[in-house]
């Protein structure tokens, strides 16, 4: 069936007695997209993903899958395969029958089982490891089966929980380089659910990200980080100044909460002209921390509250505490927040 | 560390305080005395072994025994796995305390459940026969099965069972090709142990037995006739070779095996 989407959630819910883990979500995946579905723990990216894959079940609201209503269905109806955070290889199997295991179902033929198993090693980097045990693998390799097992039965959409959570920082490094790559070599739609916010923006072609079970906001990486929607979406991707009340009125003259990032704030001394088309601020440098690329600054403003300012180390001269200076900015870095 | 001159005297001795007597059993299997057992026997033969073979009630009671042991073996391998499967996936009212009661009869003095189970033939009737003898020996066997496969379920990763259903496997295709051969040897284990419980088992099948005798029934019976004693080492003798082969097979196809988890 033909449909501009791969995943629909058609305002879904999943409430666990009280809790509603999943409330109220719509959002179209599109296919061949890889969509990262961010948030901290408990704020309902694993329970959506397992509401995709089958599961479990939408307490209200409806799931499709390329044109298709799957809610209700069982996971081995529906068209889509999952890696595991704890990967869940078969322990009683090798490499290739775990590999295998979805073909071996659909009762593929022997010899094209095992050329396929093959294409998958290679395309995976692990030729030669088909009679290893899950336990003889590492932690890097036991990803990359997992990884291989889900692909090999071509699915149209492939769920990833956390995958890369359980690896050491280099390692992650480099699968989230591989996964990328994989994913335009096969160009399947790849959901992805992660807390790293640094891992979501590399990857992601759009990222969704989840608090209390709400999706906060969609959008490209670019675009949540330029332009964050909320204040908890501007405090999750990256660090944020943020200023309410009195403080936001006296910069912009307009209630709500506003939000602009520390490497948007240019910094200067008092007694420096700031460039046409600038919006600027004065204040006292309470705080510096030289951090070798850059150097931090913590400046309160005269109209009272602080903000954070990163200047990049162009000049080896930094401004002493105590220093008055002048905080500029493009109009457009300041974001007001919902 | 290297043990100690007397830690490894005093392991010695307790190895061979706790097999001498099995030497001594198979020994006398091959005395020519046939009442009277003097050390040493004044003689050897095979002689015993062609008198028990060739004894009806002798091949009656081990086939009895042999039939018991199966029977309900296979019953506790049923009931054990599906009470440990509903324990382990489910959350239910009463859950702790079927759990309990599942253990209850092998924590139990096996009198109280002889008693137990006679009343209850007696009550309602049921004539005593081999069925009779099974269940006595189903309700301590399905223990065995059951704490065995919980502790494998236990280990099991969850998302096992949602990975294969992810490939595309029914709930059958599942139990098949992950459940059971994840649980093999676990089933395995507790399956000689229930086997071995029941086929040596005599409190709670006197019982239940009636007029029957299992073979360890059959053994005890021996003992108060004076003629042909040794015919009681040989059937010890052969319960040995029974029960020995099966348990060292499993233990190496296990140890085997389970290195690789």
């Amino acid at each position: 069936m033909q449909s501009d989407y791969a995943v629909r959630l058609d305002r879904v819910s999943r409430h666990f007695g009280d809790v509603r883990a999943v409330d109220d979500v719509t959002f179209d995946i599109a296919d061949g997209e890889f969509f990262t579905m961010l948030g901290p723990s408990g704020s309902g990216k694993t329970t959506c993903l397992r509401l995709i894959a089958g599961f479990d079940q939408p307490t209200s609201g409806r799931v499709f899958l390329h044109g298709q209503d799957v809610t209700g269905k069982p996971p081995y109806e529906r068209d889509v395969n999952t890696v595991f955070q704890d990967y869940a290889l078969f322990p009683h199997m090798n490499v290739a029958d775990n590999i295998a295991y979805g073909l071996m179902i659909r009762k593929v033929p022997k010899p094209e089982r095992m050329r396929r198993v093959r294409e998958m090693l290679d395309l995976v980097q692990l030729s030669g490891f088909e009679q290893r045990k899950p336990s003889q693998l590492s932690g890097g390799q036991r990803q990359r089966v997992a990884l291989a097992r889900a692909l090999i039965n071509h699915p149209r959409v492939l769920l990833l929980d956390e995958p890369l959570g359980a690896l050491d920082l280099k390692l992650r490094q480099q699968m989230q380089i591989e996964l990328k790559a994989i994913q335009k070599k096969v160009g399947i739609t790849f959901v992805f659910v992660t807390h790293d916010q640094e891992e979501a923006l590399t990857m992601s072609d759009r990222i969704a990200v989840f608090n209390q079970g709400k999706v906060e906001q969609i959008g490209t990486p670019e675009e949540m980080y330029e332009k964050p929607a909320t204040v908890f979406v501007a405090g999750f991707l990256g660090t944020s100044n943020l200023l309410s009340g009195e403080h936001a009125r006296a910069l912009t003259g307009l209630a709500g909460t506003i939000s602009i990032r520390p490497e948007k704030i240019r910094i200067c001394t008092a007694d420096e002209r700031v460039a046409e088309g600038l919006q600027s601020a004065r204040g006292v440098v309470r705080d510096v921390v030289y951090l070798g690329t850059h150097t931090r600054y913590l400046v309160e403003l005269d109209s009272g509250g602080d903000l954070v300012v990163i200047e990049q180390n162009l000049d080896s001269h930094e401004l002493p505490r105590g220093q008055r200076v002048t905080l500029a900015w493009h109009p457009e870095h300041l974001r007001r927040l919902a | 560390m290297r043990a100690s001159f007397g830690l490894k005297a005093a392991a010695f001795a307790a190895l061979a305080f706790l097999h001498i007597p099995l030497f001594i059993v198979l020994f006398y299997a091959f005395n020519v005395e046939e009442a009277a057992f003097t050390f040493p026997p004044p003689g050897l033969t095979l002689n015993w072994f062609a008198v028990t073979l060739q004894r009806p009630d002798f091949w009656r009671a081990l086939g009895l025994s042999l039939q018991v042991a199966i029977v309900a073996t296979a019953i506790a391998l049923v009931l054990g796995t599906l009470a440990a499967a509903a324990v382990y996936r489910t959350r239910f009212f009463g859950r702790e305390t079927i759990s309990l009661l599942l253990l209850l009869p092998i924590a139990l003095p096996g009198i109280v459940t002889g008693i137990a189970l006679r009343s209850s033939i007696g009550l309602f009737e049921i004539p005593f026969s081999f069925w009779t003898i099974v269940i006595g020996h189903a309700t301590f066997c399905v223990v065995t099965v059951y704490n065995n496969a919980l502790a494998r379920f236990r280990r099991m990763s969850k998302s096992l069972v949602e990975a294969s259903m992810d490939l595309g496997a029914n709930s059958f295709q599942t139990f098949r090709y992950v459940i059971l051969p994840e649980l093999a040897t676990a089933l395995l284990a507790g399956a000689m142990l229930a086997f071995a419980l029941s086929f040596d088992e005599v409190i709670v099948t006197t019982f239940t037995a009636g007029q029957q005798q299992t073979l360890p029934i059959w053994m005890f019976a021996q003992l108060t006739r004076p003629r042909q004693r040794p015919v009681t080492n040989v059937a010890a003798f052969i319960v040995i070779a029974i029960t020995t082969i099966p348990i060292y097979l499993a233990y190496r196809w296990t140890s085997r095996t389970t290195d690789v988890h």
